[in-house]
């Protein structure tokens, strides 16, 4: 289970070589033995493999028509979309819908807003999963951690519309809490769900409740599967409890948290749309209108649909970019990020 | 005291230990034990950590099956449990919007799951032979849509153009696939033994022999957590409703529901549940009906936790995570 740097799934990747046993290599590129004259190998292999390309075929459909269709949807937000005219004969319009855009304050404010609340939120994320799992590794008794790790999971496999209705619940003006202070004697106790001041640490506490358990699991499994030889060396060399998990626990798995964090910078413009949509009406759009809603709001509720797509491709250009540059920032750091073309990595193994 | 230095006697040097406590068998011997106001404290955090998950599950689930005497004397929510009643899931249960959502939100799970399932299984297959041709490229087409989107908007009016409007198809088709499930799939199917598939292909079995009589059968484990995830998946989808069939609400899904008649606490009137309906003397609080229909929602994906978590461990989940 040891962790190695660098092997997300995302490292097979274009251009990076997957480790292939050499019978396997050789087979991978070298025409077949009994290739016909005057016959190319790719045809053959063509042939050869024609099941397993119509086994990736409806798949491939699939992402074709409701992931490849879209990206090119977005000429839509060149265009003044017409739903009569559809993508194809709606007039365009140049970058007329970018300039609304760029020049519409609540545009500028719903990005500001959306990078505070992603940098709150994830300031106070990071570190939960790592505690929680650094704590569960210590427990000796196995089926106590198992149900700990359990039941933090059970919220991940909730929906935003059923945490939101919990936290209502819980913490709202009709909630358990605020039952409770009226019933002892407080008149008008603070109602956490409405408040837009507090709004920040709210979405933080709801994405913590969801996710923080069910992202411990993997660090739980990085930290089983660390060398024990570090944890007697440095014992040997008189470290306590406290130590260790600072000295051997912790650098053990910073890789696996640089990774996390590079994937989800990814989603800095986009996150969270589910959570502020269904918020929006308690707080209010000063306090819950990130870009995904103001997209949201624009484009499908007051059907401007070329509008709303060039906010869109905003937060997806802007997304992309981000992923690529904590990339870039990670290697420079030394860590292996989630994608390495053959070039660096030959480089950062000759370091 | 030999528990204390069970571990450190064969070692070149002495562990460190608290003498004042036994030693754990289970404890590695490079752990010092923690002191009793250490282990005190993070039992406690870890206490209150699933207190905070399960608290507001118990309190729902009695709020949902309390008499609306309990509920007016709580003023809300009730927490300690008094006059018990199963008149709200009654109620919901003898027909109207819940009922029957209940039993569409089954039915999209169900159909969607094998979908799902069936696209899956195929592509993972069929991506999973090292050198065969174009799955390099074609992996690449699959991952590229992993990092970047259309967005919702030309999601949306891709979706509509196609006639996806109103039709129960938007609601599974479209987020049918994960890539990453394919990815989870087609890690395990190309760690399976080459020999094993050389030797089929000798007698003569066909990819799709291969696939049905060698690979499912060995992986039946990771396909029933990747259906299990599916099925959550479709299990917990709302907002593909809201998106695409927002106005009718015969043919809405539990989840929609849930949002429409909880979230929003939009009233139960036009629903075909009369929450005024009498039952012996006391009327039904709408605010139990609202968390049975929570409970419906929570309860089946409680029940596949156990199921699930048993996988966590075993790391199945995570083999994509680490390559």
């Amino acid at each position: 289970m040891a962790l190695r740097q660098g092997t997300s799934p995302v490292t097979e990747a274009p251009g990076v070589d997957l480790p292939l046993a050499p019978a396997e290599r050789r087979r991978a590129s070298a025409p077949p033995d009994r290739a016909p004259k005057g016959r190319p190998a790719w045809r053959l292999r063509f042939r050869r493999d024609r099941p397993l390309l119509l086994m990736v075929l409806p798949a491939l459909l699939l992402l074709i028509l409701f992931n490849y269709l879209p990206m090119f949807g977005l000429v839509t937000a060149f265009q003044y979309y017409n739903v009569y005219q559809g993508f194809l004969h709606s007039p365009w319009v140049g970058l007329q819908n970018f300039n609304q855009l760029f020049t519409d304050p609540a545009f500028w404010k719903s990005l500001w807003l959306t990078l505070e609340l992603f940098a709150v939120q994830t300031v106070l994320f990071f570190p939960v999963p790592m505690a929680l799992a650094i704590m569960l590794d210590r427990l000796l008794r196995k089926w106590l951690r198992n149900l700990v790790q359990a039941v933090a999971a059970i919220p991940h496999f909730f929906n935003w519309v059923l945490v939101i209705t919990l936290f209502e619940q819980m913490l709202g003006g009709a909630g358990v809490l605020d039952t409770f202070l009226r019933n002892h004697g407080v008149n008008n106790p603070f109602d956490f769900m409405t408040d837009s001041s507090t709004f920040p640490l709210l979405v933080s506490a709801q994405a913590i409740w969801k996710e923080a358990g069910f992202s411990a699991i993997i660090f739980v499994a990085a930290i089983a599967g660390l060398n024990p030889e570090l944890y007697e060396a440095s014992a040997a060399d008189g470290a306590g409890r406290w130590r260790q998990i600072w000295h051997v626990t912790l650098p053990g798995i910073i890789p696996l948290a640089v990774l996390l964090m590079i994937l989800n910078l990814g989603s800095a413009l986009s996150f969270g749309f589910q959570q502020m949509f269904l918020q929006l009406g308690a707080v209010g759009t000063g306090a819950a209108q990130v870009l995904s809603v103001y997209a949201y709001q624009y484009g499908i509720v007051q059907g401007q649909y070329s509008y709303g797509t060039a906010a869109g491709m905003f937060i997806s250009v802007v997304s992309v970019v981000l992923l690529l540059g904590a990339n870039w920032l990670a290697h420079r750091f030394g860590q292996a990020g989630f994608y390495q073309s053959d070039r660096s990595r030959r480089k950062m193994l000759a370091r | 005291m030999s528990a204390v230095t069970a571990g450190a006697n064969t070692a070149p040097f002495a562990y460190p230990t608290n003498n004042k406590r036994r030693r754990d068998p289970r404890r590695p011997a490079w752990e010092t034990p923690p002191t009793r106001t250490g282990q005190g404290i993070k039992a406690g955090v870890l206490a209150l950590y699933m207190a905070l998950i399960l608290g507001p599950l118990y309190i729902v689930a009695i709020t949902s099956i309390s008499t609306q005497g309990m509920i007016n004397k709580a003023g809300g929510l009730v927490v300690v449990p008094g006059g018990i009643t199963f008149n709200a899931y009654r109620l919901i249960f003898s027909g109207g919007v819940v009922a029957r959502a209940a039993v569409i939100s089954v039915a999209i799970t169900a159909v969607g799951t094998a979908f799902s399932m069936v696209v899956t299984v195929l592509a993972a297959y069929g991506l999973s032979r090292s050198g065969s041709f174009g799955h390099r490229v074609i992996l690449a087409v699959m991952m590229f849509t992993m990092f970047f989107s259309g967005g919702l908007i030309p999601f949306f009016l891709v979706v509509s153009d196609l006639g996806g409007y109103n039709q129960y198809w938007s609601l599974i088709v479209p987020t049918a696939l994960s890539v990453f499930n394919i990815l989870i799939m087609r890690q395990f199917f190309s760690t399976a033994a080459v020999e094993l598939i050389e030797s089929a292909r000798i007698d003569g079995a066909g990819e799709w022999r291969i696939l049905t009589r060698i690979m499912l059968p060995m992986s039946k484990a990771t396909m029933a957590v990747i259906a299990l995830f599916y099925a959550v998946g479709y299990w917990d989808s709302w907002f593909n409703v809201l998106l695409f069939m927002p106005a009718e609400s015969q043919r809405w899904p539990l989840s929609y529901v849930l949002y429409q008649y909880v979230t929003l606490g939009q009233s139960f009137a036009g629903s075909g549940i009369n929450s005024g309906q009498y039952f012996g003397h006391q009327p039904l609080a709408p605010l139990s009906l609202q968390m049975a229909i929570v409970m419906i929602v929570v309860l089946p994906i409680l029940i596949i936790m156990p199921f699930v978590s048993k996988y966590f461990s075993k790391g199945v989940l995570l083999g994509a995570i680490k390559g």
